[in-house]
């Protein structure tokens, strides 16, 4: 189990559980976060599940892999912080997580 | 005008897989069916978010990536000879005695006896970056697609974006506009590499600019856009005259105009009965993704029954006078004739 921080633009924090396996949208979906549109369900096509990794946690969580890098052209205030977070897979390495939702996703 | 009306009994909006069934539904009922798609071909979020994902609880098929669904269906509804007309959107519908009358954006006008929407999550639509004030650019200063190059002519152009449509009008409009700077957060692109390599030539050459950034400030007054401010790669920012703006970043869905049809919604979804998939309006139906009912599941296989259903209800409204027979396409020579396989 590894638990995993959303935070919003307005400061907002919500912790929820997620279980390793499944992704970061899939454990904000499943937990109402709002801001997390993942209109496409996590198929890596629609970039609105952009969150941005905390930077305690870049290496933890990798770098994007060369779709998720086409895809993230299709969001908006993308910085080298930026994720899809469908693409992040939980692993209890990632126990402690901290993700900002950006203001909009589109 | 008149003359251009297309006749038919059944308008199907959206042609992903669960307006396409309805296709197949429809006809074996004897219910001839027009489709009007957004998209320039078939198979909706299936063609268009996800061609390549497989699809694991279609009944029969173990597994099938939406392409594949896609072409199937399009196979199984041949026999129906079905009409598309992609690349539209239906704007308005109106009521007509006996029936309906819908126009496309394009201009196509259909009247038809029964409509049957299956649109999804919406039509798809460009994204519009959540720039501060974008909204009184549009149409004058912004645009999501290039439909008169004249607008562009002899006016400072900047084009957003890294994929293929951003690269494709920049190729185009380079000739047209007074400057033309293509602005992409990063160095690499998603396009073509060969249109990428035209466009670096067009750099080379001076007649165009190429620059990293993203936009963070629209400046201008009265639907007129002077300049933006962008955001470079270093973290700096800087002004960059624009009289014009194409921002390209992908599509996303929006309810459209569907939700000015004088049709019952909840929270952007179409209630419908559980029987016939009928909405609040009499002869317009609802199904796959866009309804909703106590207990829906967002799954392909849920619209193909709703399909199924909804065009047992329709053969009322083309057929008042008939009574239908229920019958199976294993077994009766009607309906084998009708799939052209007796």
């Amino acid at each position: 189990m590894a638990r995993i921080t959303f935070i919003q633009n307005d400061g907002t924090e919500r912790v929820v559980e997620a279980e390793p396996g499944m992704t970061v949208m899939e454990a904000a979906v499943k937990n109402n976060i709002p801001g997390i549109a993942a209109e496409c369900g996590g198929a890596c096509a629609c970039a609105t599940c952009h969150v941005y990794v905390d930077d305690a946690w870049r290496e933890a969580t990798g770098s994007p892999a060369q779709m998720e890098e086409d895809m993230l052209d299709f969001a908006f205030d993308v910085r080298s912080s930026s994720r899809l977070s469908c693409q992040i897979k939980v692993t209890d390495a990632l126990d402690g997580l901290v993700v900002r939702i950006p203001e909009k996703q589109f | 005008m008149a003359e251009d009306v297309i006749k038919t009994d059944a308008v199907i909006v959206g042609a992903g897989p669960v307006g396409l069934f309805a296709v197949f539904e429809l006809g074996l009922v004897d219910i001839k069916a027009h489709v009007v798609d957004i998209l320039d071909r078939p198979g909706g979020q299936c063609a268009e978010l996800y061609p390549e994902k497989p699809i694991y609880d279609i009944p029969g098929l173990t597994v099938v990536t939406g392409q594949e669904l896609t072409d199937r269906l399009m196979d199984q509804i041949k026999p129906f000879g079905a009409e598309f007309h992609f690349s539209q959107r239906v704007e308005s519908l109106e009521r007509l005695d006996g029936g309906f009358r819908l126009t496309t954006d394009t201009g196509t006008v259909l009247e038809c006896k029964v409509v049957v929407i299956a649109a999804g999550g919406g039509s798809f639509t460009p994204k519009r970056p959540p720039l501060p004030g974008i909204e009184q650019y549009e149409g004058t200063s912004v645009f999501y697609s290039v439909r008169k190059m004249e607008n562009f002519k002899g006016r400072d152009v900047l084009i957003v974006g890294g994929g293929d449509s951003a690269l494709d009008w920049t190729l185009n409009l380079a000739p047209v506009a007074k400057s033309l700077t293509l602005l992409h957060r990063r160095g690499e692109f998603r396009a073509a590499p060969a249109s990428v390599q035209k466009m670096f030539d067009l750099v080379e050459k001076g007649d165009i600019s190429f620059k990293l950034g993203q936009v963070t400030e629209l400046h201008g007054e009265g639907g007129k856009l002077r300049s933006v401010t962008v955001k470079g790669a270093d973290g700096a920012t800087f002004e960059q005259p624009t009289e014009v703006m194409l921002p390209f970043f992908g599509l996303t869905m929006k309810l459209g105009p569907v939700a000015d049809w004088g049709i019952n919604l909840h929270e952007n979804l179409i209630p419908v009965d559980t029987a016939k998939f009928e909405t609040s309006e009499k002869g317009i139906f609802a199904i796959g993704d866009i309804n909703t009912y106590p207990g829906k599941l967002k799954l392909i296989l849920s619209g193909f029954h709703e399909a199924a259903l909804m065009a047992q209800q329709a053969y009322h409204y083309v057929y008042p006078d008939k009574k239908l027979v229920f019958q199976y396409t294993t077994s009766s020579t009607s309906l084998q004739k009708k799939l052209g396989v007796k």
